[in-house]
């Protein structure tokens, strides 16, 4: 067997491979070979370092270099240089913006020491196609465990000790969702993986199946050991192709090694797993709508109770855990509950992973300690707001949650804490936004997904959440009136009070947010004014006569004709015909363009 | 494919697999390791640098001896070649020269396993700056 010296792990994630990462392997191996090398550096496709930003990401084992950027052609430089003198290729080594210096390790970058990574741990660690990589990180060790140690209680027990809350949004104890569909006697039982991950900007789930899709395999199959279940789904978006092509070699590899099947290591435990497409409908991911989209129904929410716990999917007793949830699992079993219990803060315990979006230099996958600040996310381990503005806002789970502002900052970050500000964690998007951002239009925004997506089952999210889109269309396009203000308000309450389902409750909470912490711009734009410069009803563009020379460079790229003047003069705009789009101004090299 | 019968099997499964990911969980968290660095540069390789390195790899392997070994560039020892810098875990780093195979075995065998100093070692006569202390 090769004893290889060198690693080279290459991101092969959803976004890394939209940047040609797939050539970038395939580059590294010819230059590899034509060397004869191929026998000391293994290349190795992972899983998302989580630095989606800077990707394709390159990192070396085992001096820990972090490549970032690196396009297929830097593959002979990587291998000439590094691999063969043992030099790091300076240019690709990631620069540290706020030092403006390389960081030749990824031991030293902010962006990953104030990270903890649970559900995370495999992803950009091993090649999620090959079971053995996974294995060899204690893979499947904590489901031995389980069935050697543990009876189907006792495992219960040690999930409910360990604190472990769902990832998915509302955050119920894990462990008591168990034992309540294991008190359910039925010779035919379900265990469901939710992976319809919904909320834009939400990433997570998609990485960890893309990364490390066995994990939740192990972790599916604990569950069904403990509240007695053969069959195991995984309900997942078709939206997700890498992650579905991953979960199926994942399946079959397991199947193949006796992992998934009849009498599992030796015990009297049969589980085997299957795939449900869904058509990526953001409903779909609440629970009751999800089992009836893969029973062939429509998507839409019934009331609870009766809980899936008692009559889930084909009327049997079902559990539902979100991808993240359960990729904790088998690390809590082999660590112990009070390993897991020792993270994070009194009632949130562990970890949670966040998508960092928006205004922010690092976006990408993060996963922190519960009672981690916002601060802390987004300035240090975010790197701060794109180009030097000033934050204004992060808005946290999705379309359910809210907008928190800078007075927001320093709380820790839990379940409790996120609701009491008038957020929620939601699957743990995170958008950030700076001062050019109107609240008015991201409450549009959130509002306008929410209405698409809407099942139509219930009248309050059908009609109202309608209704309120209107209301903020008039806003932004300055046709408001202080009435409208309040209606919102009314609006708002009444929704989050009667809709039917968790998504439906939730989805006035970014116009609510909004409201409450920037309730100002909504009194501006009533007013005729869009503070922060985004909604084209309240805006002008002028040319400054004096720093105008007259190049014409504005009147040949405006769409409509409305820049007229004589060369080496002062343009002027035509308002009328102005449409706002503001090409000129990013046209003019002069500054001579300005927003009123 | 074999079926992994039991957790024993499973268990022996491990064992055999992760030797292919040692290199990544050690360096992973390299201090607590023997770090090894072999200058690789073209001084280094021409005098034998890479059968240096191959054997630091393969004695630590049959002695099971957990080592870090990575290459660098030149370290400017040029006269010396191939020269690697064994750095035990809490202590200052030490550069060795004029090292062929059976130089590498012996290192391992003394000072690694034992801490003993022996011949060879080249007195150092650079600082690095570490730019996290500045």
């Amino acid at each position: 067997m090769a004893q290889y010296k060198m690693h080279l792990l290459v991101c092969g994630g959803t976004g890394c491979r939209a940047s040609e990462s797939t050539k970038l392997v395939e580059n590294l191996q010819t230059v590899l070979r034509t060397n004869g090398l191929d026998n000391e550096v293994q290349v190795v496709t992972t899983g998302c370092f989580g630095f989606c930003e800077k990707g394709p990401i390159v990192k070396v084992m085992p001096d820990n270099t972090f490549y970032v950027e690196v396009k297929p052609k830097d593959a002979e430089e990587i291998i000439n240089e590094h691999a063969i003198k043992g030099r790091k290729v300076s240019r690709l080594l990631y620069v540290d913006p706020k030092k403006e210096e390389a960081v030749s390790d990824s031991k030293h970058m902010g962006f990953y020491q104030k990270q903890i990574r649970i559900a995370l741990r495999n992803c950009g660690f091993i090649n999620p196609e090959n079971i053995d990589e996974y294995i060899a990180r204690d893979g499947y060790a904590a489901l031995g465990k389980a069935l050697t140690e543990y009876s189907p209680e006792q495992t219960i027990d040690v999930i409910k000790k360990s604190g472990l809350r769902g990832r998915g949004g509302a955050g119920f104890p894990t462990g008591l969702k168990w034992e309540f569909a294991s008190k359910y006697k039925d010779n035919e039982k379900y265990v469901v993986c939710n992976a319809d991950e919904g909320d834009p900007g939400a990433f997570m789930d998609r990485s960890i199946l893309e990364g490390d899709p066995h994990s939740i395999l192990e972790a599916m199959i604990i569950c069904g050991y403990c509240i007695g279940a053969r069959n195991g789904l995984i309900y997942i978006r078709a939206e997700y192709p890498l992650a579905i092509q991953r979960l199926k070699i994942a399946i079959n590899q397991a199947r193949e090694y006796g992992l998934l099947g009849e009498n599992i290591l030796g015990s009297s435990l049969s589980f085997d797993i299957e795939i449900r497409y869904g058509a990526g409908a953001f409903v779909c991911g609440e629970e009751t709508a999800l089992i009836h989209s893969m029973e062939g129904e429509r998507g839409e929410p019934t009331v609870k109770p009766p809980f899936p716990a008692e009559a889930g999917y084909l009327g049997k007793p079902t559990n539902v855990n979100n991808v993240e949830t359960y990729a904790s699992v088998p690390v809590i079993i082999l660590k112990g509950a009070d390993w897991f219990s020792s993270i994070g803060t009194e009632k949130s315990k562990g970890t949670k992973v966040f998508a960092l979006a928006g205004k922010i230099n690092n976006v990408g996958l993060i996963e922190v300690p519960m009672g981690t600040t916002l601060r802390e996310v987004i300035f240090e381990i975010g790197g701060g707001i794109k180009n030097g503005k000033a934050f204004k806002a992060v808005q946290t789970g999705g379309p359910s949650g809210g907008c928190l502002t800078e007075k927001h900052l320093d709380i820790p970050i839990d379940f409790e804490n996120l609701v009491a500000s008038g957020s929620m964690m939601g699957s743990g998007g995170m958008i950030v936004m700076d001062e050019d951002d109107c609240m008015v239009s991201v409450a549009k925004f959130y509002l306008e997904f929410t209405v698409e997506e809407s099942c139509g089952k219930c009248a309050p999210c059908r009609v109202g959440n309608k209704r309120m889109q209107e209301i903020l269309d008039q806003l932004t396009k300055g046709n408001g009136t202080s009435e409208m203000i309040d209606q919102l308000y009314n609006l708002g309450s009444v929704i989050k009070d009667t809709a039917l389902c968790g998504l439906g409750q939730t989805s006035p909470n970014p116009v609510l947010s909004t409201l409450q912490n920037f309730h100002n711009e909504y009194v501006a734009h009533v007013e005729g004014r869009c503070p922060a410069g985004q909604c084209r009803a309240f805006i002008q563009f002028l040319i400054i006569a004096k720093k105008c020379t007259g190049c014409t460079a504005c009147t040949r790229v405006c769409p409509t004709g409305a820049i007229t003047g004589e060369r080496k003069q002062p343009h002027t705009i035509d308002q009328l015909a102005c449409i706002k789009c503001g090409v000129c101004q990013r046209k003019c090299k002069f500054n001579a363009i300005e927003v009123m | 494919m074999a079926k992994v019968k039991s957790l024993e099997d499973l268990k022996k499964l491990k064992t055999q697999l992760e030797n292919n990911l040692n290199l990544r969980e050690k360096s992973d968290n390299p201090d607590g390791y023997v770090q090894v660095k072999v200058a690789m540069a073209t001084c280094g390789i021409a005098a034998g640098a890479r059968d240096v390195m191959n054997r630091f790899i393969e004695k630590a392997n049959e002695e099971k001896v957990d080592l870090i070994v990575t290459q660098t560039g030149c370290m400017g020892y040029c006269y010396a070649e191939p020269t690697a810098e064994v750095k035990l875990p809490g202590k200052d780093p030490i550069v060795f020269g004029y090292l062929n195979p059976q130089k590498v075995d012996e290192i391992i065998d003394k000072y690694i396993k034992n801490g003993e100093l022996i011949e060879g070692i080249i007195p150092v006569n650079y600082q690095t700056i570490d730019k996290d202390n500045i």
